[in-house]
């Protein structure tokens, strides 16, 4: 408990540690790596401690005695009532069922918590609706439980907060949510954070800002801390703009190159777009639950119907355009490549593996939100989904045609963001966190050994002029590189598999997946297809940077142990982290080693939809590994076996091929839409609307009134400036100058002549003052 | 009856001290006629202290920190003037004449 409570030390130490090496950074004799390292250390270590007393905090979850209802209110009562008042009733109204139906067992601590919330609070109009629509919801997942013949044990979160500030009666809070949810991304954030503080001591070592670089490192981990651990949606805004700040100023780092300086402003402008939908979606919300920020009461209210359901859904699409720009969703993507100018441990970190994470972590936090708006369950297509969708299978199709082997992995991390995005709209909750999970590992393990190809080909990232024949020189980099890869294309047993699997199966579509939310089957197609690319175009990529021969110069070197260890760390996570959700099909194994990840990642309460969840299918499994296989198989024939040699220069013969192949080269020509189209546009022909309309009808308006300005102001001028207004100011300043002379008299200049008049004048109103008052 | 002579001594050297800033042209003189008017001054608060209470006391202890100040500022006036004119008559300083 003592962990949950005090959880906001972690976001305080990075901010603590970004203060240091900003202040004092330069005079170490590390130049300020030392303190980012260690502050990021303690910070894992925390978060590993945190994660490990949610565990055992979850293995405590009392079992439901009495009705699921019952069980499911007091389970919120490690809710502070001082920041989600909704929480709190229903936490005391459930203590107080569950008491009735307990009898007089004695109680736990968290009784007697929920009993000194104050009874008396207001709770407003909406006391009502939520009590019915609490029993209503404990009924219906009482039904569901019974269905499946267990009573599933509801999540306790822990929530804690503070007053930030206060408007009036309006205070707004600050403080922390901890459920599954935010611990898996304190323990991604700070492990990963950790590696490529190490990796950047190598990589970007002697660099000229080598002190700032770390600074907003520190301060990056630092915010998105804050963001995963939000408490309200005003906290997740400011979170979510720390980072984006963070973000420009890194992709930027080496802002003497106007590429780079333009691509961190790009980045920045676009998720400004992102942002005003964040902004309306959080306002509509507030309003929507009662005039409240709590992340609690949002979820509370929207999943017992506290909130109707056409706020809900024009919330969530505005919501949606948040994640669009936040997570290189299609069509605000296209920063996210342009992103990769920045160092390559900061892509590693913030454009693979954590920033882009916070839209997905948006939806998943704000679920309720979602599923109820959109009516995921039991549809077969929404907006999210299709977003999703559309962004893995276009994002996996970019990627053929890049040189640049960041781009490559940046067109992947789009790819795989939208598999996570159309997992949350097809209702796989846990399957798009899981992959999230999965996805940091060995996403971050790929960029690290794009870091590692780069410093051995003298910091050039073009894989196809600049590389090749590198498995010998860097051994470590290729098998870690490989297993990576391996994990991306959804290899068995690699993580990858296991994650892209749960999203497959969570579409619903495949015959024996019924048990999902709905029947999403073009999410499916498009989904198998998007995975037969990513194993395709990173096939291409290994063999454009491992085989053939040396194109660069010199000889290259595998780097230190800075840049291998991580490496080796993250590739070994990344193989094995799938058997942290091994399905619950696997019967043969024991209880306790299946589904772990979702039974301590996915809330179970309240303020969580009643998801189901797709099993395990054999079939699915065997398809989908089939077509990451034919996708490595084809592509493997055709560069290592040079088989289809009628293809291969195909684009140059043919104009079909020619044209589809510009189309992927100007990536769908959505800059030439923004720059050209857009921004031309709003300059040339409406500029010069705008222009016209300025000169000839407002400028004439203005012009009229002025000319009758002028005649009104003449005989103003004359007749009443001249005669009156001068007249009386002539006539006060002759008697000002007039009195001047004469008390001039006075002023001779001579102090002891003030003196004796200023005792004079004493003595007459001492004398005035004894006769009055005397 | 005590209070009466005390009170009329200070009414003296009030007196002495204001005759002594309006006539004296020397400002060295002018300087030490203000001590006296404050002295006066501090003569009455001690007197009347001891009938109501001590803060007259202490104010009189501040006017004497006051006063050493005050001197220090006018002796360096005094001195700059000197430095300036050769002369320390006050009759002369009257550059602020209207």
């Amino acid at each position: 408990m003592w962990f949950f409570t005090h959880v906001w030390i972690i976001p305080a130490l990075m901010a603590t540690s970004f203060l240091l090496i900003l202040f004092f950074g330069k005079r170490m004799p590390k130049k300020g790596a030392e303190i980012g390292i260690v502050f990021v250390g303690a910070a894992f270590v925390l978060s590993l401690l945190t994660a490990g007393n949610w565990i055992a905090w979850s293995n405590d979850n009392p079992k439901p005695t009495g009705s699921v209802e019952a069980a499911e209110a007091s389970a919120l009562s490690n809710v502070d009532s001082s920041c989600s008042k909704v929480a709190a009733e229903l936490a005391e109204k459930g203590d107080e069922a569950d008491h009735s139906t307990k009898g007089s067992e004695s109680k736990s601590e968290e009784g007697a918590l929920a009993a000194s919330t104050d009874a008396s609070m207001p709770l407003g109009e909406s006391a009502a609706p939520v009590s019915a629509g609490a029993s209503g919801a404990g009924v219906a997942s009482g039904a569901a439980g019974a269905e499946k013949g267990e009573i599933e044990t509801p999540t306790r979160p822990v929530v804690t907060c503070a007053t930030w500030f206060q408007n009036g009666s309006n205070s707004i809070s600050i403080g922390t949510l901890v459920d599954g949810q935010s611990v898996l991304l304190l323990v991604v954030v700070t492990l990963i954070a950790l590696l490529v503080h190490v990796f950047s001591t190598d990589y970007v070592g002697g660099d000229r800002r080598y002190t700032h670089y770390f600074a907003f490192l520190s301060l990056f981990t630092g915010s998105m801390l804050f963001f995963v651990l939000a408490e309200n949606t005003l906290q997740m805004i400011v979170g979510w703009e720390l980072v984006g700040v963070c973000s420009f100023a890194l992709i930027g780092h080496w802002w003497e190159e106007k590429p780079n300086s333009d691509a961190a402003l790009k980045a920045f402008l676009t998720n400004r777009v992102g942002d005003v939908g964040l902004l309306v979606g959080v306002i509509i919300l507030y309003f929507g639950a009662n005039q409240s920020f709590s992340i609690m009461d949002i979820n509370i209210l929207s999943n017992e119907g506290g909130i109707g359901h056409s706020t809900l859904l024009i919330s969530s699409l505005c919501l949606i355009t948040a994640v669009m720009s936040k997570s290189g969703q299609f069509i605000l993507h296209t920063w996210l490549p342009d992103a990769m100018a920045g160092p390559t441990p900061v892509s590693a970190l913030i454009h693979a593996a954590t920033m882009v994470v916070a839209g997905i972590y948006m939806i998943a936090r704000l679920y309720p939100v979602f599923f109820e708006g959109l009516s995921i369950a039991g549809s077969s297509v929404n907006a999210l989904s299709m977003v999703g969708a559309v962004t893995a299978l276009f994002g996996a199709l970019l990627a053929f045609v890049q040189k640049d082997i960041k781009k490559v992995l940046a067109y992947s991390t789009v790819s795989q963001l939208g598999f996570m995005v159309t997992a949350l709209g097809v209702g796989a909750w846990t399957a798009a966190l899981f992959h999230l999970f999965t996805h940091a590992l060995f996403k971050a393990c790929l960029f690290l050994g794009a870091g590692s190809l780069s410093h051995a080909a003298h910091h050039s990232f073009n894989m196809v002029d600049d590389m090749g024949g590198m498995r010998h020189p860097l051994k470590r980099t290729y098998w870690t590189y490989l297993i990576a890869t391996g994990a991306l294309a959804g290899i068995f047993p690699l993580s990858g598999f296991w994650s892209k699997d749960e999203i497959l199966a969570g579409t619903g579509s495949f015959p024996g997946t019924e048990g999902a939310n709905g029947t999403y089957h073009l999410m499916l197609v498009m989904l198998l297809l998007a995975a037969f690319c990513t194993a395709a175009y990173m096939t291409r990529t290994i063999w454009y940077a491992f085989y053939g021969e040396y194109r660069g110069h010199g000889t290259p070197h595998e780097g230190g142990p800075r840049i291998t260890v991580p490496l080796i760390i993250l590739a070994s996570l990344g193989a094995i982290a799938g058997l942290a959700n091994l399905p619950k099909a696997f019967d043969f194994l024991p209880e306790g080693a299946r589904i772990r990840f979702e039974y301590y990642v996915e809330p179970i309460g309240l303020y969580f939809p009643s998801i189901s969840h797709a099993d395990f299918n054999l079939p699915l499994a065997i398809v989908s590994v089939a077509f990451g296989l034919a996708g490595i198989g084809l592509v493997y024939a055709f560069y290592f076996r040079n088989a289809f040699a009628g293809l291969h220069g195909l684009a140059e013969r043919n104009k079909v091929a020619a044209f589809f192949k510009n189309i992927l080269v100007n990536k769908y020509y959505f800059d030439w839409l923004y720059t050209t189209v857009i921004v031309g546009f709003v300059k040339g022909p409406l500029a010069r609307a705008t222009n016209w309309v300025n000169q000839n009808i407002i400028d004439g308006v203005v012009n009229l009134i002025g000319k009758g300005a002028v005649g009104a102001g003449g005989w103003v001028y004359e007749n009443v400036d001249q005669k009156v207004v001068d007249g009386a100011v002539n006539g006060a300043g002759m008697v000002a100058g007039e009195t001047g002379s004469a008390l001039r008299m006075t002023q001779t200049g001579r102090i002891q002549q003030y003196a004796a008049l200023f005792f004079a004048a004493v003595a007459i109103l001492a004398a005035v003052f004894v006769v009055v008052i005397g | 009856m005590l209070l009466n002579q005390f009170l009329l001594l200070s009414a003296i050297l009030f007196s002495i001290g204001v005759y002594g800033v309006i006539v004296r042209k020397n400002g060295v003189l002018v300087l030490m006629a203000i001590e006296l008017i404050l002295n006066a001054v501090n003569i009455n608060l001690i007197v009347f202290s001891t009938y109501w209470g001590a803060s007259g006391q202490v104010f009189a202890l501040f006017t004497i920190a006051i006063a050493a100040a005050e001197v220090g500022v006018g002796l360096a006036i005094v001195l700059l003037i000197y430095r300036n004119k050769r002369s320390i008559d006050i009759d002369e300083l009257d550059e602020l004449k209207g």
